[in-house]
């Protein structure tokens, strides 16, 4: 029996995305492994983990965002069989850090997983009623085949990679 | 060959050279995606009810959705204005820009930006205008419109494009890989989003429950255009609108997957705007901060014909489309010309015809209606389920009304004992009353066989009717089918537990009578009572060429002339499948309801009866297998197009290999003869284009020493024409006596 962590683990790595499993203690290690620096950052809403006291510089300037190499956000859901994140979007400007890079790292708390889409729109049907009414359905990095054939990294993120935070 | 069909014809044939071979290696790899991604989704075809339900009650809500539409939106801060047409939506998106002072406006994708040329208005405002996805960024670099819904430089190759840039940007380093224009790209349309004043979007579904814009995207520009600049305008065809946010999920399924074939697109961006990330100033030293009301949300609803395709009942299936390109993707014709032939000012593809006629006028669909060959590949492709052939019929049957009167109708005149207007296309009502032409060749067989062969016979044909005289053309058989089964001397199975109708289809009954006798004697074999009375035309051929009101008539007749037999309990065998697909499909548009569903329940497509007798304990050993056959049991089987949108190819298969053959399937989607089409001079290279794609199959290793067998009339013409084996139906291979 394949468990819903699993099956959103290997559909993370069928759409390109580099998957890395971690707990709130690990977390700061896990993330300094992965992310490449200058990395820029919005601040998780969690309250088991956080970038303070990261490398990861929160509130950038422009100058910074269009020169990061990284950005850390947050995913307010995962969607097992798709290897879909579900990106909000924050006053802060998550939505940049998370767009700007060429590697966006996402960090998923295990707990915030759904089997599939149709209960992501439940979820996000609530969400979008009680004001959160603003998220991209990321799968991968951003893609073309306008220019002949398949690349990756366009106006988006190159590489993208999702840290999974263990209950 | 008339000048303007030559016209045509070397039109079609530039198109093929220059765009051909790039459209057809996109095209097909997105077919073939999309046969593998709607395989892995579970509940696929729920999905499309789903899909297709909510659309339909979108559109009959419609007026109110658009009011619900206006009140979310502005409560949630933006502001809606609904355009009645092209230019009123220009006109409000230009007075923005003027009191914005804009000087740069960034786009992401949007066909309905396209339909309404808002580029060119925006430029006339002195705006400096960027496409920021790389397809649409490439074209207006080449200043050329799209040749496909989802891809619109689909007809570009990487060479083509890497010399386009190369010349146009004189970039220090020559750009050759797609890496490389991906990165020249990204670097200078990413500087122009920065300078920008304005974004530009589509929508693919606007949620009229919570103003949510929903957009499905890969690239990423589309995020940066909403984000960076301070002003983001939605332009969106009004039938966009759903009803509730959670309506979205089996779109956001089936959209992907039924265009490019992929299971998702890296975003699908669903934001209710004015949306809560912060403006960025990239001038600025300062962190990036937040200031919502520093945002201006427009959300312009475009009219430009739609509700009046909604009043329509013919064309209002065109508004449920989600443009996803499964139909240009699926057709045979689309995939050998692209858009730029099977396409009009704006949309591509079967759709293109219910698009363009409702938004451009019926007219804009004259020059490329006639691409859409009925052949229904598309039906079961389309996420929404909309009837396309029926679309391009209804259109090309509307424009057929308002051609003008031609003054060499008396040509054809007794050929043609239609219930169409003067006026109408001499090779379209030519085809369109095959019957009568049938009638007459059979009668005055072999004379009007050697006669039509004659060198002066075809030069007219080809010149007044447009038929190719590289075809050969059908050889009429003097003793038809009917005549045949009347004429003989068989006993009649007493006591018989099945009785059935074999249904002399035109070509049965006229041309290729050899595979009705097979079917006759297969059936006998087999115990059924077997009659073959005289009966109509199914009208396949009028509706074909637009002629609507002529197929009515003969459904009618088919109708009548089987009355008595449905009446006493026979069932219906259908030798030709275009003619069961008449039957069981387009006859509900023709008939009344009961007189429909009566000949539909009763109509059985030759094998599939064939496997319904063996599975109610019919013996096998009645017919021949392949042992008996002696020579090769190894046969290649080309399916016919409407056979297999019925779902019943599977039936020739499994019989075929019950009785020990050993099959290959074709997999192309059409043959390419598609009837007349390939009779059609203007059409021909287009026709053996297609074609060839099946001969290919059917000359690989594995296939070449096959015996050929197709289902379809026209597939047997098609490959007669391009193999050197000769093609033959596969009734003959298990007719008992032979």
């Amino acid at each position: 029996m394949t468990t819903q962590l699993e099956t959103f683990e290997t559909s993370l790595e069928e759409v390109r995305t580099g998957v890395t499993r971690t707990t709130p203690d690990r977390f700061r290690e896990t993330l300094g492994e992965i992310i490449t620096e200058p990395a820029i950052g919005a601040e998780l809403p969690f309250e088991t983990v956080s970038l303070e006291g990261t490398n990861v510089v929160l509130e950038p300037t422009p100058d910074q965002l269009r020169e990061a190499a990284c950005g850390v956000t947050s995913a307010a859901l995962g969607v097992a069989d798709y290897g879909t994140v579900v990106l909000e979007s924050t006053p802060a400007g998550a939505e940049l850090t998370g767009l700007f890079p060429d590697q966006h790292v996402v960090v998923v708390r295990e707990q915030d997983l759904v089997d599939d889409m149709a209960s992501a729109f439940e979820r996000m049907g609530e969400r979008f009623r009680n004001g959160h009414d603003d998220a991209v359905l990321a799968t991968g990095p951003s893609a073309t085949a306008d220019m002949g054939e398949l690349v990756y990294g366009v106006h988006g993120p190159k590489e993208t990679h999702a840290i999974i935070v263990e209950a | 060959m008339s000048s303007e069909r030559s016209q045509k014809a070397e039109r079609i044939r530039h198109i093929m050279e220059t765009e051909g071979d790039s459209v057809e290696r996109n095209a097909r790899g997105f077919n073939e995606g999309r046969y593998e991604s709607v395989d892995r989704l579970e509940d696929y075809d729920a999905y499309k009810d789903r899909a297709r339900a909510i659309k339909e009650d979108a559109i009959e809500n419609l007026p109110s959705l658009i009011e619900q539409v206006r009140e979310t939106v502005e409560a949630n801060g933006g502001t809606v204005y609904l355009a009645d047409d092209a230019a009123d939506a220009n006109r409000y998106v230009r007075e923005l820009a003027r009191e914005r002072e804009a000087e740069t406006v960034v786009k992401s994708k949007s066909m309905t930006t396209e339909e309404i040329d808002l580029n060119e208005h925006l430029e006339t405002e002195g705006c400096e205008v960027w496409e920021t996805d790389l397809g649409e960024f490439v074209l207006q670099v080449a200043d050329e419109a799209p040749s496909h819904l989802v891809a619109p430089a689909i007809h570009q190759s990487r060479e083509e494009i890497a010399h386009l840039f190369n010349e146009q940007f004189d970039p220090a380093e020559k750009l050759e890989t797609a890496e490389e224009l991906t990165a020249f790209a990204r670097e200078y349309l990413g500087e122009r989003i920065q300078d920008a004043d304005i974004g530009v979007t589509g929508a693919n579904f606007v949620t009229a429950d919570t103003g949510t814009i929903a957009l499905v995207t890969s690239e990423g520009n589309a995020r940066k255009s909403i984000a960076v600049p301070d002003t983001h305008v939605a332009v969106a065809g009004v039938e966009k609108i759903v009803p509730t946010f959670e309506d979205l999920q089996p779109f956001v399924e089936l959209i992907a997957r039924s265009g490019t074939g992929q299971d998702i697109t890296s975003y699908v961006s669903l934001f209710s705007p004015p949306v809560d990330t912060p403006t960025v100033n990239f001038d600025s030293d300062e962190p990036i901060d937040s200031d919502a009301s520093d945002r201006d949300f427009h959300l312009v609803l475009l009219d430009n014909g739609r509700m009046d395709m909604r009043d329509d009942d013919q064309l209002r299936e065109t508004l449920y489309c989600i443009r996803c390109s499964a139909c240009a993707n699926s057709c045979a014709n689309f995939q050998s010309v692209g858009g730029h032939v099977f396409g009009g000012e704006t949309y591509s593809g079967g759709i293109a015809t219910g698009w363009e006629a409702g938004v451009h006028g019926q007219e804009s669909a004259d020059e490329f209606n006639d691409l859409c060959t009925g052949c229904s590949r598309c039906v079961n492709q389309c996420p929404v389920k909309i009837d396309i052939p029926w679309i391009n019929t209804v259109v090309r049957d509307r424009r057929n009304r308002g051609a003008d009167d031609g003054d060499l109708d008396f040509l054809v005149e007794g050929l043609t004992p239609d219930e169409e207007p003067a006026g109408l296309d001499l090779q379209k009502r030519f085809f369109g009353n095959f019957e009568t032409l049938a009638k007459l060749g059979s009668t005055t067989a072999p004379v009007s066989n050697w006669f039509a062969g004659t060198p002066p016979s075809r030069y007219l044909m080809e010149r007044v009717l447009g038929i190719d005289s590289r075809r050969e053309l059908p050889t009429f058989e003097r003793e038809t089918l009917v005549e045949w089964f009347r004429n003989r001397d068989e006993p009649r199975p007493v006591d018989a537990e099945y009785h059935a109708v074999v249904y002399p289809d035109l070509y049965t009954n006229h041309v290729r009578t050899e595979r009705g006798k097979a079917a006759v004697r297969t059936l006998e074999a087999l115990g059924v009572a077997v009659e073959v009375p005289d009966v109509a035309s199914s009208g396949r051929a009028p509706l074909s060429q637009g002629m609507i009101a002529t197929a009515e008539e003969h459904a009618r007749e088919v109708r009548d002339d089987l009355d008595a037999h449905i009446d006493a309990g026979y069932d219906v065998v259908v030798i030709e499948p275009s003619d069961l697909a008449m039957f069981r499909g387009e006859y509900e548009r023709l008939l009344e309801e009961d007189r429909y569903e009566s000949l539909a329940e009763r109509s059985y497509e030759l094998f599939e009866y064939i496997f319904g007798l063996f599975e109610n304990g019919a013996s096998a050993e009645a017919l021949r297998d392949a042992e008996s056959i002696g020579a090769s049991t190894d046969v290649a089987y080309h399916s016919h197009c409407q056979q297999r949108t019925l779902e019943l190819e599977t039936y020739t298969t499994t019989v075929l290999e019950r009785q020990g053959f050993d099959v290959l399937t074709s997999d192309v989607e059409c043959c390419g003869m598609a009837g007349s089409f390939g009779y059609k001079s203007e059409y021909y290279d287009l026709s053996v284009d297609v074609g060839e794609r099946l001969q290919a199959q059917f000359e690989m290793p594995d296939a070449t020493n096959r015996t050929v067998v197709a289902s379809g009339t026209s597939c047997l013409e098609q490959l007669d024409s391009m193999l050197t084996r000769q093609p033959r139906h596969p009734i003959t291979l298990v007719d008992p006596k032979r």
